[in-house]
């Protein structure tokens, strides 16, 4: 009840937020559109749209880390959270709190990127439900990664990590933009090192109907999910414990 | 008949004691203030009181429960109307006041009469439907302590509740406070010495962590030899008035 009360202002305070709208839904959307019309005039494959979406989909999230990041760091900021500590909420009410409405508004991101490929020319299967509902695990990612910074940092640097550095990490190492056989060397090890190019490869494969092209992008990103989710816990007591 | 007792209260953080062995006692429906400069521990000792910070020695005990065995006790008890205004801005006052009464665990029925009666009480019923990022000082603290008492607590600390008002929002304020009188035993931090005098039973002045003073207004002055609780405050403060 508590949970789900806390969870429910969260969200209001997101969707309220017309940016949410804007990086949430209308700039994935842009790029779909934008690169497909690239690809219309000088054809990449890496931009062709089954290709493309997933990507997509995956980079979007990035926006998810943003707003539970800085919703986190603002409460702590104004003292909202103070003001909650001295309830009989417990941790666990704060942290699923802060996740929970993260989760539909992530799987509503990927789907409403989906529709917009069918209109530009992807076929329709059933294979676009498996891709929204692998999407979580990249969610869970991505929002643990926006609990462990409004954790840790206040809501103008959050701005400027996630925002801007997490952004164009998950940008630049998750071979949406470019194919990082490209590059190569170290730059391609370190990318495979991190999440964001297992998800991708992940929701490439699912969306293809490749189900055993999933593995083992799923386990990098059941890993870092699961790891950073914890760091995140630790880092979210910490702070209240600093409180 | 006492609703908090403080006992050796003390926080130190790596060299600096926020809080110095502070021993009082404040009684049921007293409002009672802690008045002293920047720094002088009143928000620390608040914050110990309220179970957000752990005392580095010392207990105190709320309607007799302990802040360092019984937290969970002491949070049902208490409500805590903080220093920043602490309101989410995105919600309305009303969806503000929900938010509370779900985190107390309160039923619809609860809820929609706590929320009626408060709003007539604080005077939130014209700006019920307005966002609370919206309003003004003088709004969002009322909002802010319309917050703190939905839960009907026992124990109400008020940190600096009036900080940054202007003259009408805070003579509106101290109109608030002093209908609470008696109701609820209140815990007020503040910098300003007339609302110190104004409205509290008793008053206890602290400086570098330590109490150097605790009683009514009118015998803090006459302790001090003088007729204005200010120059009784700075005689104090300074050392004058052992």
């Amino acid at each position: 009840m508590r949970m789900l009360t806390f969870a429910n202002r969260n969200a209001k305070e997101i969707l309220r937020d017309p940016l949410t709208l804007f990086f949430g839904l209308g700039f994935p959307l842009v790029l779909i559109l934008l690169l497909s019309a690239i690809q219309a005039n000088i054809p990449v494959e890496l931009f062709e749209i089954q290709h493309l979406t997933p990507g997509v989909t995956v980079f979007g999230l990035a926006f998810m880390t943003l707003f539970s990041a800085t919703i986190i760091s603002k409460d702590r900021g104004s003292s909202l959270l103070q003001r909650l500590y001295t309830t009989p909420m417990t941790p666990i009410d704060f942290i699923l709190g802060y996740t929970l409405p993260m989760l539909p508004i992530s799987v509503t991101q990927c789907i409403v990127c989906y529709i917009a490929a069918i209109f530009l020319g992807l076929d329709i299967s059933v294979n676009i439900l498996y891709a929204a509902v692998f999407i979580i695990p990249v969610s869970i990612l991505y929002i643990a990664l926006g609990l462990l910074c409004g954790s840790v940092f206040t809501d103008k640097q959050v701005g400027g990590i996630c925002g801007a550095l997490l952004t164009n990490l998950s940008a630049w190492l998750s071979g949406i933009w470019f194919d990082l056989e490209l590059v190569g060397g170290t730059f391609k090890k370190i990318s495979y090192a991190l999440p964001f190019v297992h998800a991708v490869d992940m929701e490439r494969a699912v969306l293809l109907g490749d189900f055993s092209g999933v593995f083992p992008h799923l386990w990098w990103v059941l890993g870092y999910a699961t790891a950073l989710f914890a760091l995140a816990v630790v880092l979210f007591l910490r702070q209240m414990k600093r409180q | 008949m006492d609703a908090i007792i403080i006992e050796n209260l003390t926080k130190k953080y790596k060299d600096v004691i926020a809080v110095d062995n502070l021993t009082l006692s404040v009684q049921k429906g007293e409002l009672f203030s802690l008045l002293g400069v920047n720094g002088a521990g009143k928000t620390t000792t608040i914050k110990m009181l309220s179970c957000l910070t752990q005392p580095t020695s010392g207990d105190a005990f709320l309607n007799g429960k302990s802040i360092s065995k019984d937290t969970a006790a002491v949070k049902s008890l208490i409500a805590v109307s903080p220093q920043e205004t602490a309101v989410a801005p995105s919600l309305s006052v009303q969806e503000n006041l929900e938010l509370m009464c779900g985190v107390h665990g309160f039923t619809k029925e609860k809820q929609n009469t706590k929320i009626k009666e408060l709003s007539k009480l604080l005077g939130l019923e014209n700006v019920i439907n307005k966002k609370s990022g919206k309003l003004s000082g003088g709004w969002k603290r009322r909002l802010s302590i319309a917050m703190a008492l939905i839960s009907e607590p026992e124990i109400l600390f008020l940190d600096e509740p009036t900080l940054g008002l202007d003259v009408l929002a805070r003579s509106d304020l101290w109109d608030l406070i002093r209908s609470l009188k008696g109701k609820v035993t209140i815990v007020l931090t503040t910098h300003y010495m007339e609302e110190a005098e104004a409205l509290s039973d008793r008053i206890a002045i602290m400086k570098d962590g330590k109490l150097l003073i605790c009683d009514t207004a009118d015998k803090i002055k006459k302790s001090a030899q003088t007729d204005s609780f200010e120059q009784a405050f700075i005689r104090i403060v300074k050392g004058a008035v052992k």
